[in-house]
């Protein structure tokens, strides 16, 4: 087990503990930027395709975590931001901005645009929340086809290409650039996501998930303070919208539908709620599953000759993993690897129940 | 005058009177003791105070300010921390974590500048962590520093709770209840505590507490409530030894009920009304 002599407070406040996790982080920063010459090498970018596609929903992820995971606000309604960061940035490009001013304004839009929408239903908690934002989500292909002018409605709009000074970047004609202004704007989503944590906003969005009353009662602004994060949780979605349809090339009212906005939760209670890591891991989970069952599905159809093509399977089998990640582990994939983690770093004395959530004394929703 | 006047304040909750036409001053520097049996509006005074509740009727000045005319998140701002009854600490957070929070009325950073983590934004933390470690300093918490409060002892989170509100650098302190659910060894402890807030830190302290020990070690005058009605106020001794007192507490009968004051050595309800 490592222990951190701390001789400042600035060890409490620095993005990595000590030099080992600096190093792990910059090697897995290094892999990622080399990932392109792998594919260069095979030839074969498909891959490189599914990456982006679980970079692009590991924003979203992050958005829906600061939301959900740090302020404990839940949203079925993320797919509909995605859906305005999207279009908020093909309608800037098709308008002629250039694209560095027309995506990081598309996600402030879907920002805005977010908090102000989601201001009614503010005050409300837990699945009251949740089903307000499932109109929003079960609205936004209707909203699409009404504002068809715009937004193409069910026919569709086509999304440009990104260019930046007159370098044209596409999704099938240069794919390693495309993955790397993905990559880029992780790194971003990342950066200002560990910032927040270490500084008072991070704080008062966990002290109004773990009890409005006392946040209150500490001079937080309850309403200015969930603003806030809806607005992030949204910006942030929307740019991973934005990402989207450039990787889409081609978006219809039926793009972010209802079972976006349920994926994303998924997602993060998979991955584990309340860690940037869970984002990820979720999205990876997400990602790779329909990889996995087509792959598996190949592989049957091939070598044993079985025909497996079951309606449904794939929302089943998210379902069922869903359901055993609640049941088993609440702490999702990342709170997993914490537990194996600590088994070893504690070895022989990690107990069973460690993790386990303590019953909390007793609490009440009333004012008290 | 009085640091904190309340002035035939009167909240009801439907048909009950939770706390009837109740008038108290707080003068600065004290330790105020408010006792009474179960529902006698204790913690509704609190919770007035706190701006969880607008009175039906009545004032409550805070430092020569109007408290009636602030939304309960601005009143930490006024120099009034408290402590809540059940604890309410932020459970899936750090200690340190939780006492920083307690620093957010002293917080001058924008969430945007948070956001690229501006010099400014980590200078006002490096401050906000050393008010943070006086605190810990002071209530001996740095085995607990970096401990999830999920995981901590009834009696720690007390203390924690504690610290929380004196992060935010009151000039008045509402305990609600702070000994309740301690041992015998806690409750000194905190009986230290509360004398030090008051004699070093200059701290005017205002609290709720069934516990008469803790009551008569500390506070300078006792005010007791029953159904919401004042029945005494004086120092601990008297209150205690009040007929009125005794009677709400253990019923005996045949003594006239009633707000009679009590004559003593410290300033009167009456007399600063």
């Amino acid at each position: 087990m490592r222990f951190v002599f701390k001789t400042s407070y600035d060890a409490d406040i620095r993005w990595f503990r000590h030099g080992a996790q600096l190093f792990w982080y910059m090697l897995l920063l290094g892999l990622m930027l080399a990932l392109p010459l792998y594919f260069m090498w095979t030839g074969n970018p498909y891959l490189l395709g599914e990456i982006n596609r679980v970079l692009i929903f590991s924003i979203a992820g992050m958005g829906l975590m600061l939301l959900t995971g740090q302020t404990g606000l839940a949203s079925l309604g993320h797919a509909a931001f995605m859906a305005m960061g999207c279009y908020a940035n093909v309608l800037l490009l098709n308008a002629g901005l250039p694209w560095l001013i027309a995506f990081p304004l598309a996600g402030l839009l879907a920002g805005l645009f977010g908090t102000i929408i989601i201001s009614p239903v503010m005050r409300l908690h837990g699945v009251y929340l949740a089903l307000a934002t499932l109109a929003l989500s079960v609205l936004t292909g209707d909203i699409i086809d009404l504002l068809e002018p715009w937004t193409g409605g069910v026919s569709g709009i086509a999304v440009p290409d990104i260019s930046i000074f007159g370098y044209v970047i596409n999704k099938y004609s240069n794919p390693y650039a495309f993955y790397y202004i993905v990559l880029a704007v992780v790194i971003i989503v990342i950066m200002a996501y560990r910032n927040l944590l270490r500084s008072p906003t991070g704080r008062s969005f966990a002290a109004i998930r773990d009890s409005e009353v006392s946040a209150q009662a500490m001079g937080i602004n309850l309403s200015r303070t969930k603003a806030t994060s809806f607005f992030l949780s949204c910006a942030a979605a929307g740019l991973a919208g934005a990402l989207f349809g450039h990787d889409a090339t081609y978006i219809t009212h039926e793009t972010f539908d209802i079972v976006m906005s349920i994926t994303l939760l998924l997602m993060i209670v998979i991955g584990g709620l309340g860690f940037i890591h869970g984002a990820f891991l979720g999205a990876m989970i997400v990602g790779l599953i329909p990889v996995l069952i087509a792959n598996g599905r190949s592989m049957l159809q091939t070598s044993f000759d079985i025909n497996l093509t079951i309606p449904g399977l794939e929302s089943a089998l998210f379902a069922a993993i869903l359901i055993g990640f609640i049941l088993f582990e609440p702490l999702g994939l990342y709170g997993r690897w914490l537990k194996m983690r600590t088994y070893f770093e504690l070895f022989p004395f990690y107990r069973k129940d460690m993790f386990r959530r303590q019953k909390s004394y007793l609490k009440t929703e009333r004012v008290q | 005058m009085p640091l904190l006047e309340i002035k035939n304040a009167t909240q009801r909750f439907g048909g009950v009177v939770a706390v009837d036409n109740v008038s108290m001053h707080v003068d600065e520097g004290e330790v105020f003791a408010l006792v009474g049996p179960n529902g006698a509006g204790k913690s509704t005074v609190f919770n007035l105070l706190s701006r969880f509740y607008t009175p039906a009727q009545g004032s409550i000045t805070f430092d020569g300010k109007d408290l009636l005319k602030l939304t309960s998140d601005k009143v930490p701002s006024l120099g009034i921390a408290r402590t809540f009854q059940n604890i309410e600490l932020f459970e899936q957070a750090t200690v340190l974590q939780n006492l920083l929070v307690g620093r957010h009325r002293h917080r001058k950073s924008t969430a945007l500048s948070e956001i690229f983590f501006t010099p400014g934004v980590r200078k006002e933390e490096r401050r906000h962590r050393d008010a943070v470690e006086q605190v810990i300093d002071f209530l001996d918490l740095q085995a607990f520093r970096d401990k999830m409060i999920a995981g901590l002892p009834y009696g720690v989170r007390k203390v924690v709770e504690l610290g929380r509100a004196l992060a935010t650098e009151p000039k008045l302190l509402l305990l609600d209840e702070p000994a309740s659910g301690l041992s015998v060894e806690e409750t000194q402890d905190m009986a230290f505590w509360i004398e030090d807030i008051q004699k070093q830190m200059g701290i005017t302290v205002l609290m709720v507490e069934h516990d008469m020990g803790l009551v008569s070690a500390v506070s300078d005058r006792v005010l007791a409530l029953a159904d919401g009605k004042e029945l005494a106020t004086g120092a601990p001794s008297q209150v205690q030894s009040h007929p009125a007192v005794i009677e709400a507490y253990l019923g005996t009968s045949g003594i006239q009920k009633g707000g009679t004051k009590v004559e003593g050595d410290k300033p009167k309800k009456g007399a600063a009304a």
